[in-house]
């Protein structure tokens, strides 16, 4: 693992080439006053190709969200040029708020204020259910 | 009480199938005991809440509570409802949920009655979310078939009619496949069969069952017969209803292979289904299955309350 450049920061590794900007957007990226990186298709021995961002600083990241855009995401945390802690995702058990229960007959269709929770049914065909109406939706 | 010590019926597999079966227990005992239960619920009250109407169904509620010896209060429709003013599901409850005991409601939108539960510590009884479940028109069937075959295993179920909408056929068979050795005849109109993801459970529960057209073909099979109303505004347009609602309407004539002790299902209201002819057919049940329902939700009214009068008997 490269954590060149990272002395105190998160560098996510693994990222599906391509996928680097939309989450740089979804995380609010560049709302951060330290330094970020996106690095874009670099080789992968066990992919081919990857992205990578870099970040120059420890924030609370939301790992479900992260894990549900791309499961195979590793996130190094690092502190003083050591690895402090390397987390493999997977596809959160729970979503809220991200997912969007697209039936017009669910409660979540009229009233604003509920939240919209989906949980994971099949990890293996990535399928979530609506806790409400039981709509499935495959990610 | 803590709320996840509260039990609430929002699916018919929030119960166990020793809980169904205790409950069928408990509704054969009121009908062979009335009085020892006519005043089981005294004091205690249902609000049967109901966004959408449904007499049919507000009536069996309200009935059952009342020969509980407990008391009602309500409304039928959102109209007559504070949800008229645009109030949430979580806010009428929030408030009835500090006038009764226990709440029944039905509600056109799927997860109305769940989100409901989330918001008071009084049980609460789904009857009826939109598409999605009625789970006491299953225990009225379950009831039904029960107290008919003495049993709810060991036999085939012809469904027929809507089974791509049908919200009750659904609910039986999720409920009936835990029951073992039933076999399942799905009988409809191309263009209604069940769903997809039926045909997954029936696969994984490793059922045995067939998917056809012919109503009277597989009807010497049938040891129960559902039948279900094929719903006008469940088409997008009249040509494709008219051609198809007569399909599957039940018949003297078409019956005279069935089997002498087969059961005949409905969860009412008819339109014209079932002919009338076949209501003196003593193998037709759906007007015995009204009586289950009133006793059936009796039962699970007294099981959420945590009441017991057969204990003391
Ligand atoms: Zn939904």
């Amino acid at each position: 693992m490269n954590i060149d450049g990272v002395t105190t920061g998160i560098v996510l590794d693994h990222i599906q080439a391509g996928k680097s900007m939309e989450i740089y957007e979804y995380l609010g990226l560049d709302k951060l006053q330290s330094c970020v990186a996106v690095i874009q298709n670099v080789r992968s021995a066990k992919y081919g190709k990857k992205d990578i961002i870099k970040i120059d600083e420890l924030i609370d990241l939301n790992l479900d969200v992260l894990g549900y855009f791309d499961p195979n995401i590793t996130v190094n945390y690092i502190k003083d040029g050591k690895l402090l802690e390397k987390k493999h995702l997977a596809l959160p058990d729970r979503l809220t708020d991200v997912l969007h229960c697209k039936n017009p007959r669910c409660i979540t269709s009229c009233e604003q204020e509920i939240p919209h929770v989906f949980e994971l049914v099949d990890r293996e065909k990535k399928i979530y259910r609506c806790i409400y109406c039981d709509t499935q939706v495959r990610v | 009480m803590q709320r996840d010590q509260i039990r609430n019926l929002i699916s018919i597999l929030d119960l166990s199938v020793d809980e169904i079966n205790g409950l069928i227990d408990v509704a054969n005992d009121i009908d062979q005991h009335p009085e020892r239960y006519q005043e089981a619920c005294r004091h205690k009250q249902l609000a049967t809440l109901f966004f959408e109407p449904s007499t049919r169904t507000r009536l069996s509620f309200e009935s059952a509570m009342l020969s509980l010896g407990g008391s009602v209060l309500g409304f039928s429709s959102a109209n007559s409802s504070s949800a008229a003013k645009g109030e949430s599901v979580s806010d009428t409850v929030r408030t009835v949920g500090n006038y009764a005991d226990i709440i029944a409601m039905r509600h056109p939108k799927e997860g109305a009655p769940m989100i409901a539960s989330q918001h008071t510590v009084v049980p609460i009884i789904n009857a009826g979310d939109g598409g999605h479940f009625h789970p006491t028109q299953t225990l009225t069937d379950l009831l039904t078939i029960s107290r008919k075959k003495g049993r709810l295993s060991d036999m085939t179920i012809g469904l027929c009619g809507d089974l791509k909408f049908g919200r009750t056929v659904h609910s039986l068979i999720e409920a009936t496949l835990r029951y073992p050795n039933i076999r399942y005849i799905l009988i409809s109109p191309e263009e209604l069969r069940v769903p997809e993801y039926m045909i997954d459970e029936l696969k994984e529960a490793g059922a045995d069952f067939e998917e056809v057209t012919d109503l009277e073909a597989a009807m010497p099979q049938l040891d129960i017969l559902y039948m279900t109303r094929i719903q006008k505004e469940r088409f997008f347009n009249e040509e494709d209803y008219l051609r198809l609602k007569d399909t599957y309407i039940l018949t003297p004539d078409k019956l005279k292979n069935a089997k002498s002790d087969l059961s005949i299902l409905h969860p009412l209201p008819r339109v014209n289904e079932i002919s009338v002819k076949v209501d003196e057919d003593p193998r037709a049940c759906y007007f015995y299955q009204t009586l289950c329902g009133k006793q059936i939700r009796m039962a699970l009214i007294l099981f959420l309350l945590g009441i017991h009068p057969e204990e003391q008997a």
